[in-house]
């Protein structure tokens, strides 16, 4: 039970005091989780950074999930993982609340104005980060390309693209492979 | 009800596919929720500043905003809803990991798709990108009489400081002074 409690608001901090997501919430969690908690070692938090990096979804939601079921198996993963989203969903709904009266002062409309069109600078920021931290082989800027290309001017829907991606990934590298297997035999 | 289970179903698939950083649901609400007519492009755009600028992950920010403006008689059950949804597919596969397979990232399959979709979000993020600075700029049809001169500058403006400043600007002051910005360009002038 104390294990429990214990994993609920160590993990309901870092939901609380983590920004933005990704790999800048990285040091929080392996502060409160390595360093303070000493529940996990630091080859476990490489491993669970890599693993939240290859599967869907948030590190800090998959290290609550991960750290969790070590400490407490499925009840343990379940109440850290609660504990992890929860501060998100306090904060939000309270800011939604009141947030569309308040966009009906002109002041705030303008402001928000400006604040959508520095938004699109964010997700150029977004998507240059991702190309930093890809391969650069002609296959990767291919599949860019191709994923740019569908999602402008056609109106497949962006899952679908991104399937499409995965199995040109797996194809080429299965080509690749066999033709280096050729040479060097 | 239908409209629950759906947001739910929806959200566990943008869940699913979020791969690579919370960014790579954009072009997916994009396809699903703005395709069917729940939310506009410029409610969208206002969450993406909100949630990146409140704390906690941006996946779950965003999620939640979506799920809170879809019911008005029930906000916080649209936000559980769509809350749940986008972190169970990460939920379930941490614990088969943890469970059963512990070598997973050894799988070549793994590794190989992974790296097509790491790459195939890049070029949809920078679609999203693409079409925003259109909207931005035109508001909803393309043509010179349209051209809004104010969003030029002030793309301008981000951009250059963002790429002069590099990682030293975060998120959080690139959205306050496109506030500013907004203020002066919209109220002030």
């Amino acid at each position: 039970m104390k294990v429990l409690s214990k994993l609920f608001w160590t993990f309901f901090r870092i939901g609380l005091f983590t920004f933005g997501g990704g790999l800048a919430m990285i040091p929080l969690v392996q502060n409160e989780v390595v360093d303070k908690k000493k529940w996990l070692t630091d080859d476990e938090m490489n491993d669970i950074i890599a693993i939240a990096e290859a599967t869907p979804g948030v590190i800090a939601v998959n290290t609550a999930t991960f750290v969790g079921y070590k400490m407490g198996k499925f009840w343990g993963s379940l109440i850290a993982t609660i504990g992890v989203v929860l501060p998100s969903l306090i904060v939000i709904c309270i800011i939604a609340y009141f947030f569309h009266d308040f966009l009906e002062i002109p002041v705030v409309a303008a402001v928000f104005k400006g604040i959508r069109i520095g938004v699109a600078v964010l997700i150029f920021n977004a998507a240059f980060k991702m190309f930093k931290k890809i391969d650069k082989t002609i296959v990767n800027y291919i599949i860019i390309i191709i994923a740019l290309g569908l999602s402008l001017f056609t109106n497949i829907n962006s899952i679908l693209i991104i399937i499409l991606g995965a199995v040109i990934g797996i194809i080429s590298q299965v080509i690749l492979t066999r033709e280096k297997e050729d040479t060097d035999a | 009800m239908l409209k629950l289970l759906e947001l739910f179903i929806t959200f566990f698939i943008i869940g699913l596919f979020t791969i690579g950083g919370g960014y790579a649901m954009i072009p997916m609400i994009n396809d699903t929720v703005i395709e069917k007519g729940w939310l506009t492009l410029e409610e969208l755009y206002n969450f993406i500043a909100i949630a990146e600028s409140s704390p906690g992950p941006f996946a779950v920010n965003t999620a939640t905003l979506v799920g809170f403006s879809q019911f008005p008689d029930a906000p916080i059950l649209g936000a559980v809803i769509t809350t749940a949804g986008v972190v169970l597919p990460s939920f379930i596969i941490i614990l088969l990991i943890a469970k059963y397979i512990h070598h997973f990232l050894d799988k070549k399959i793994v590794r190989w798709s992974l790296d097509g979709i790491k790459a195939t979000v890049v070029g949809l993020i920078i679609a999203v990108f693409i079409s925003m600075v259109i909207t931005n700029i035109f508001g909803g049809a393309i043509g010179l009489e349209n051209i809004d001169l104010y969003a030029i500058i002030i793309t301008v403006i981000i951009f250059t400081i963002s790429l002069v400043f590099k990682k030293k600007v975060g998120p959080i002051p690139l959205i306050i002074l496109s506030g500013i910005l907004g203020f002066v360009f919209y109220y002030l002038l």
